[in-house]
């Protein structure tokens, strides 16, 4: 598996007066196994850029490639797209209309042409996948909580096996301690079963715990591309952009300053406290 | 697509026509309708077509952006022009295969096409150059005699201005819900009739959901801020007429006046 | 003096089948007391479902309590005849900004209580003027709500509460839907509110770096206040806040995270990182 942005632009409402350019000349790789935050503040055009992976938006120029093949080209199949590559919107209360759970998320592996009998063992194992009890398999979609109803909407979408799972905001709106359910979840169908991850959030510290690697955007173009040592080592660049590095980031180099010989590059707290540890008398 | 949907929506900007009172609006294009309806002949729409384009001018809103409202009604259109076009009756103009083109038909398919245009194009003016508040306003008072038959007028231009306001959020959530679906495979453009009709239930039961939730949250917001009909409530723009609404009163009639007298000139000479 | 009190306030949700038929209550808030003084700045913290938001309907007469009461400024609010009263004196602003502007433009959103309020035409426009240069958003009077960021919107709907004077304004979680740069702008004029015009906020939350600057935070589980102190008093409680589904800002968990390790010298509930690091200087020596 693999995905290649070539010199991707994207223009909105192309000859009005309100003609923004949403993307700028994007191009980078996706690796088969990648964990990527897409990070970057509203209106940076991250969520454009997702809708153009699995085809719901066209390129006004350049290339996607999918596993070598150009989704732009004539006869292309963007419904298998858009099963291989499994786009989960910031709001489940968007896509969840069945009367129960199950019917649900069987919804979409019947669009991919699978039989019923397929259809069920899929959103089985992708309800399994994300944890949901049970017993709330045949509830209606509409009662259940905002953390499980966000599971339900993953799990519509891991139900058609797709090797690449892209996550809007999946974060948004939750407590906590949702918030952490989540993120573990995403994780483990990252390590357990090899799915490829990418995750758009604007929030610097639930990204740096898990992703491997970052891309920043800003006004329509790819500010950065690295891992979270090295984004977050440009602190005030991001700053500039209206984000900002995770808090410990700012504590270790105040900490340097201050004499104490901290690694400045720690992005998790784990990170921090090891080098913290390492650093003073005590 | 959904974004170009102009219908409805106001367009802030600073104009002669911003500012004239709702109620000369209304007016207005109540007028300017039945001059349509009663326009019999090519020099009335000639006279129509000069009202329409001073209005335009004068509203400052982008030619641009005032059409762009007309994709949404260009299958309508088709198909009325269609209609006229084979199946009237009259002189024989063209011929091909089983199709007749009559005169009669060309003549009343223009018409149809120009009428039709215009109506929209004069409502949307009037939402275009008005704020759904000063509509309501304008409804409430201009139509505020209705109240003697239990009407509850206040009420009714309220719902309106709500509903105006809300259809750009419902048409990118709706936007956005088509997303969601066709991420999971869904399928809107493809197949008959019916395969298409039940292919929009994963996107009406989202949007259902959502609108009662929306208007549920409003209603306690309203009530928040001690909204409670319209009884003892005071306006921030009270309506008064200033002198140039007079004018506009005066403008406005002479424009009905010469267009009445054009269709009449027309029975004249025809008969 | 008491702006707003609670006393063994608890609330009912009815639950009802397709029909209609009542299956049965889910209480949503239990037997819950407190009182906030005139010019504090409450912070109300807790999970989803803990019944913070439907705590901070009560204030505002919007859900009347199954048992016990609710006292505003001294009045009942399930008393019928106050209601239009305590409603402006505790203002509300909610969550989703898009479903609590009404007008089409600024200035005729932010006029929207005022006017419902019966107040003369001209008083309408200076409170309108005065509330909106407040929120930092004046410039942006004339602008249709649609093209505003989520932050401004949320500011624009504040505005509208100030203009009809409240005591109090009680916010139900309203950050929950911005992005950190709407949800910094928030705060900030939330604060400022405070400090400035005196009034009264009771914000309802679940982001902890948001309570920071609180007076004093009430923390609720399961429809009960189970927590309550300062800041620095709850905060330094991490163990009993997990189980509450929260968190606590990112410096106290390293400051907490560090003391278990070893750095038994750092005290309690830190906030900033500034003192984070003044404490280690203070505390421990450079190796």
């Amino acid at each position: 598996m693999s995905i290649i942005l070539d010199h991707v632009n994207y223009i909105y409402s192309r000859g009005t007066s309100d003609e923004v350019k949403a993307l700028d000349d994007i191009s980078f790789e996706i690796k088969d196994g990648d964990f990527i935050g897409l990070i970057g503040h509203t209106g940076s055009g991250k969520s454009t850029l997702v809708q153009h992976l699995d085809g719901l938006l066209k390129a006004t120029s350049g290339h996607i490639y999918y596993n070598g093949e150009d989704i732009y080209d004539k006869g292309y199949n963007l419904k298998s797209l858009r099963s291989k590559v499994g786009l989960v919107f910031q709001y489940p209360e968007h896509q969840l209309f069945e009367e129960d759970v199950f019917k649900d998320v069987c919804f979409g592996p019947k669009n991919i042409g699978l039989t019923e009998g397929e259809a069920e063992i899929a959103a089985y194992q992708a309800l399994k996948a994300v944890k949901l009890p049970e017993e709330l398999f045949y509830v209606s979609p509409f009662d259940l909580s905002g953390g499980q109803k966000r599971r339900v909407a993953i799990a519509g979408v891991l139900a058609m096996e797709p090797e690449v799972l892209v996550l809007d905001e999946p974060t948004a709106g939750l407590d906590p301690e949702g918030r952490d359910e989540i993120l573990g979840l995403v994780k483990q169908l990252h390590d357990e079963e090899g799915i490829t991850i990418i995750l758009v959030s604007h929030s610097m510290e639930d990204v740096a715990d898990y992703v491997h690697h970052i891309i920043v955007m800003d006004k329509g173009r790819i500010h950065m591309n690295g891992t979270p040592k090295e984004v977050f080592w440009h602190a005030s660049d991001l700053e500039r952009i209206g984000l900002a590095a995770p808090r410990v980031t700012y504590i270790m180099r105040k900490l340097k300053q201050a004499g104490y010989n901290v690694d400045t590059t720690a992005t998790t707290l784990s990170e921090a406290a090891d080098s913290v540890l390492g650093a003073v008398r005590l | 697509m959904i974004r170009d949907i102009t219908l409805g929506q106001y367009y802030q900007t600073e104009s002669r026509i911003h500012r004239l009172d709702p109620r000369v609006k209304l007016v207005g294009t109540m007028i300017f309708l039945i001059s349509l309806f009663i326009s019999q002949n090519v020099l009335c729409y000639v006279a129509a077509t000069i009202y329409l384009i001073c209005i335009i001018c004068l509203s400052k809103v982008p030619f641009g952006y005032i059409v762009r409202g007309m994709k949404a009604i260009a299958v309508i259109m088709m198909i009325t022009v269609i209609f006229n076009l084979f199946l009237t009756a009259g002189e024989p103009l063209v011929t091909f295969w089983r199709f007749t083109i009559t005169y009669q038909g060309l003549k009343n398919a223009i018409y149809t096409a120009v009428r039709l245009t215009y109506l929209i194009l004069g409502s949307t003016l009037m939402t275009l150059t008005t704020t759904p508040n000063d509509l309501t306003d304008g409804m409430e008072r201009g139509l505020g005699f209705l109240k003697i038959f239990k009407l509850p007028v206040h009420e009714i231009a309220m719902m309106m201005s709500i509903a105006l306001r809300f259809i750009p959020i419902l048409l990118e959530e709706t936007d956005k819900i088509m997303k969601a679906q066709q991420a999971r495979g869904a399928d809107f453009e493809s197949g008959g009739m019916i395969r298409r009709a039940k292919a929009m239930v994963p996107l009406l039961v989202p949007l259902f959901v959502s609108a009662f939730r929306r208007a549920n949250d409003l209603a306690l917001a309203m009530e928040s801020r001690c909204y409670h009909g319209g009884e003892g409530r005071t306006k921030m723009k009270p309506l008064e007429y200033k002198p140039w609404d007079i004018r506009a009163y005066i403008i406005l009639a002479c424009y009905l006046a010469i267009v009445i007298l054009l269709a009449i000139l027309d029975i004249r000479i025809t008969v | 003096m008491a702006i707003v009190e609670t006393h063994n306030l608890s609330f009912d949700y009815i639950r009802r089948d397709d029909e209609g038929n009542v299956t049965g209550f889910t209480r949503a808030v239990n037997d819950v007391n407190l009182s906030v003084e005139k010019g504090q700045f409450i912070a109300i913290l807790g999970g989803n479902g803990s019944g913070k938001s439907t705590l901070a309907k009560h204030i505002n007469a919007i859900l009347y309590p199954t048992e016990g009461y609710v006292l505003v400024d001294g009045k009942r609010t399930s008393e019928a005849d106050h209601i239009w009263d305590i409603r402006q004196k505790a203002g509300m602003v909610f969550q989703n900004p898009d479903n609590q502007i009404i007008g089409s433009i600024v200035e005729e959103d932010v006029g929207f209580g005022p006017e419902n309020m019966g107040i003369p035409t001209k008083e309408i426009w200076e409170r309108v003027e005065e509330a909106l240069k407040t929120l930092g958003m004046w410039e942006y009077r004339k602008h249709s709500p649609m093209r505003l960021s989520g932050g401004q919107k949320q500011r624009v709907a504040i505005a509208g509460v100030v203009a009809m004077h409240p005591q109090c304004i009680i916010m139900d979680e309203p950050t929950a839907m911005l992005d950190p740069s709407g949800r910094k702008d928030v705060i900030r004029a939330a604060r400022a509110l405070n400090d400035v015009e005196g009034v009264t906020i009771i914000l309802i939350t679940h982001y902890m770096e948001e309570v920071i600057y609180a007076d004093k935070v009430f923390v609720m589980g399961k429809g009960e206040v189970r927590m309550s102190g300062t800041p620095r008093e709850i905060f330094s409680r991490i163990d009993e806040l997990e189980e509450l589904r929260l968190d606590v800002p990112q410096v106290t968990r390293l400051a907490h995270e560090l003391k278990l390790r070893g750095m038994t010298m750092l005290p309690d509930g830190i906030l900033t990182e500034e003192e984070l690091v003044d404490a280690i200087c203070r505390s421990y020596s450079i190796m």
